[in-house]
């Protein structure tokens, strides 16, 4: 046996690195964690950044498995239940961040890519002004073509589907980029390894 | 002969010094951005032939598309509309807010909005309309056309933003272009949550799927298409692809091309409205296709390359004419290489035919176009149309020979034949040497910005004659 990585660990490692570097460029934060200290860590980030209400999918494994661990702790976790009109102004005005899980990423570009559904809606990614997206790092393709060519998506195709590439920013005023204009002014992305 | 409202526009812009260095500065820096961006010029040359020929093929088959897309759209729940021209598409669109009773709607970025001027039949039908694009948002408030089709305020600096953002309830406290964007940001976000409908453009449409692909860096555009209740897109119908597969391609070469960016923040793919079960998206999603004097250009199997745009702004970013001038001289929706190419089509020769005539055809358009729009033999192709004899040929052109003065036609008559005829030739030559001394030192307007020249003392083909008889002899 050799002591050398097989080629498609090294292959999974270079994407990682690849993918981290790409959305760092763009002011996205990457945390490298494991499936069962995540929570913990997110915690820390809520305590840091002073975020009170966190918006979670009740109906996902992974926003149940975050509330488990967050009930106990000053976080309030605020569940997606109900169409936007019955508490749109909340969602605009009270919530601090939301965690969302993603369907895979694109390394070349530093790009995830989400396919919201009703357990996990699309304004979730859009309106608080955090962004906390849980990445399995075996979910990373190399470019979009080939994410495209794996067509590993929902079949058929979901009302939405998104590549996030990094905060919301614009260089609209002397070509200067600024950092969280209408979107999320923060994107953290948990990666699995 | 006193200045067209062209030529007007001209030297205001040339006049206006702050603007155009505001301008110039940022079309450098676009020009940097998007070198840096392809950094492989082998990889360059196949990505753009691969998106030239997926563009190139999707107009060809313009109707076939059309068809499929407005099938697999209504599949997926989407409303589609067609509207011939700018009065229907607005028409239509008002109808729709109104039935709905829908007071004010947020808008993402559109062009075909600024062409068909929806923002004052909204106004006219008594609905108010909010601007979220940054850029577009800083033009509302100083009531102005956009510069530029992907940055429209680019001609505007920090300071002269800030002085427009005085007039809002929460003006900003200093003019760092963080806490401009904070402002806007902050004025915005009620009009999102309150908007009864948002109205947006497309980048692309997926044939294949009924997909409606919008791509931006703001979060604006998914605001406008994602938080009210309605959802209106407004395209023109050149914009459709067949494959979700031709999308990588493009999308490699879309924002790189724009602003150099790998891919923009947001890729926004809309398969329809929200369904059964969802707890967001708008209820209703509507697509207005606009035609507009676009299939009309299809028809001409040349002249259809025009439409193959997927509008990144490159042509401009890289044209000398676009840099010094800015866009709100060409006085109407398209400016730079591909709006003279375009608007000539679309609004006819007669009201466009004179902006042919600012181009150098020094060909950096053409060489920048990430889908290979043969830009400067377009250009070329409309000033013969232009100038043709009117009534000379069947064209679906408007305008044709209206830009044609019986002078100039004259001249180029005269040139034509004496330089086809060497005797003629030589003979003109003798005749401009001997009278040197005469030539005049002003015909305006061509000295107006020219130096006249004199031919020189020695002849060159005098010159060279002695230069190879004294060769001979030595």
């Amino acid at each position: 046996m050799s002591i050398l990585p097989e080629p498609s660990m090294q292959q999974r490692a270079a994407r990682i690195e690849r993918f981290t570097r790409a959305l760092e460029a763009v002011q996205g934060e990457v945390w490298p964690v494991s499936a069962d200290t995540w929570p913990q860590r997110l915690l820390d980030y809520a305590a840091q950044q002073g975020i009170g209400t966190l918006l979670f999918a009740p109906e996902t494994h992974h926003g149940r498995y975050f509330l488990d661990v967050a009930q106990h702790t000053p976080i309030q976790c605020l569940p997606y239940l109900d169409p936007i009109e019955a508490w749109k102004e909340t969602l605009f005005s009270d919530v601090d961040a939301a965690l969302t899980g993603c369907h895979g990423a694109i390394a070349e570009s530093g790009t995830l890519i989400l396919t919201p559904d009703a357990t996990e809606p699309r304004l979730m990614s859009l309106v608080p002004e955090r962004h906390i997206v849980l990445l399995d790092a075996d979910q990373i393709h190399d470019t979009l073509s080939d994410a495209v060519a794996a067509a590993d998506w929902p079949q058929p195709l979901p009302t939405n589907l998104l590549l996030i590439s990094g905060p919301s920013k614009s260089a609209d005023i002397e070509q200067t980029l600024a950092y969280g204009v209408h979107g999320p002014k923060q994107l953290l992305v948990l990666l699995l390894l | 002969m006193s200045p067209t409202p062209f030529q007007q526009r001209i030297t205001r812009a040339l006049n206006n010094r702050r603007a155009a260095g505001n301008i110039r500065r940022a079309m450098l820096g676009l020009m940097e951005k998007r070198q840096r961006a392809f950094p492989d010029a082998a990889a360059l040359a196949a990505l753009r032939e691969r998106a030239a020929s997926i563009r190139r093929e999707a107009v060809a088959h313009l109707p076939q598309r059309l068809q499929q897309l407005q099938q697999q759209c209504e599949a997926n729940g989407i409303q589609v509309h067609w509207a011939a021209d700018a009065a229907a598409a607005n028409t239509l669109i008002c109808q729709i807010l109104q039935e709905q009773g829908v007071e004010r709607v947020v808008k993402g970025k559109s062009m075909v909005s600024e062409e068909i001027g929806l923002n004052s039949a909204l106004a006219a039908a008594g609905i108010e309309a909010v601007e979220s694009d940054l850029g577009e948002y800083i033009l509302q408030l100083a009531d102005e056309p956009p510069a530029h089709i992907v940055a429209p305020a680019v001609h505007k600096d920090r300071a002269e933003v800030a002085a427009l953002f005085q007039q809002l309830p929460h003006p900003p406290a200093d003019d760092a272009i963080e806490t401009l964007t904070a402002t806007a940001r902050a004025q915005l976000r009620d009009t999102f949550r309150r908007a009864g409908a948002g109205i947006s453009g497309v980048n692309f449409m997926i044939a294949e799927t009924g997909t409606l692909c919008l791509i931006e860096n703001e979060g604006n555009g998914r605001m406008s298409t994602t938080v009210p209740p309605i959802h209106i897109a407004i395209t023109g119908i050149e914009k459709v692809i067949e494959r979700f597969a031709d999308l990588p391609t493009l999308l490699a070469l879309l924002p790189r091309s724009a602003t150099g960016q790998p891919i923009t923040t947001y890729v926004n793919l809309i398969q329809g409205p929200r369904r059964a079960g969802e707890l967001d998206g708008p209820q209703q999603l509507h697509l207005v296709l606009l035609d507009q004097g676009r299939s009309q250009i299809a028809a001409d199997p040349a002249l259809r390359d025009t439409l193959r745009c997927i509008r990144c702004g490159a042509c401009m970013n890289h044209c000398p004419v676009y840099q010094r001038l800015g866009g709100q001289a060409y006085g109407s929706t398209y400016p730079g290489p591909i709006g003279t190419v375009f608007e000539p089509q679309q609004q006819g020769l007669a009201s466009r035919g004179e902006w042919l005539t600012a181009c150098t055809l020094c060909g950096a358009c053409g060489e920048v176009c990430p889908v290979k729009i043969p830009l400067p033999q377009l250009i070329n192709r409309l000033r013969f149309e232009a100038v043709r004899p009117v009534g000379s040929v069947d064209s679906a052109l408007r305008g044709v020979g209206s830009q044609r003065r019986w002078r100039e036609a004259l001249l180029w008559r005269l040139w034509a034949a004496v330089a086809s005829h060497p005797r003629y030739w030589r003979w003109l030559l003798a005749l401009l040497h001997r009278g040197r001394r005469f030539t005049p030192t002003h015909i305006a307007p061509w000295s107006d910005c020219r130096q006249l020249r004199r031919p020189a003392a020695i002849n060159l083909r005098h010159h060279i004659a002695a230069v190879t008889t004294n060769q001979r002899r030595s």
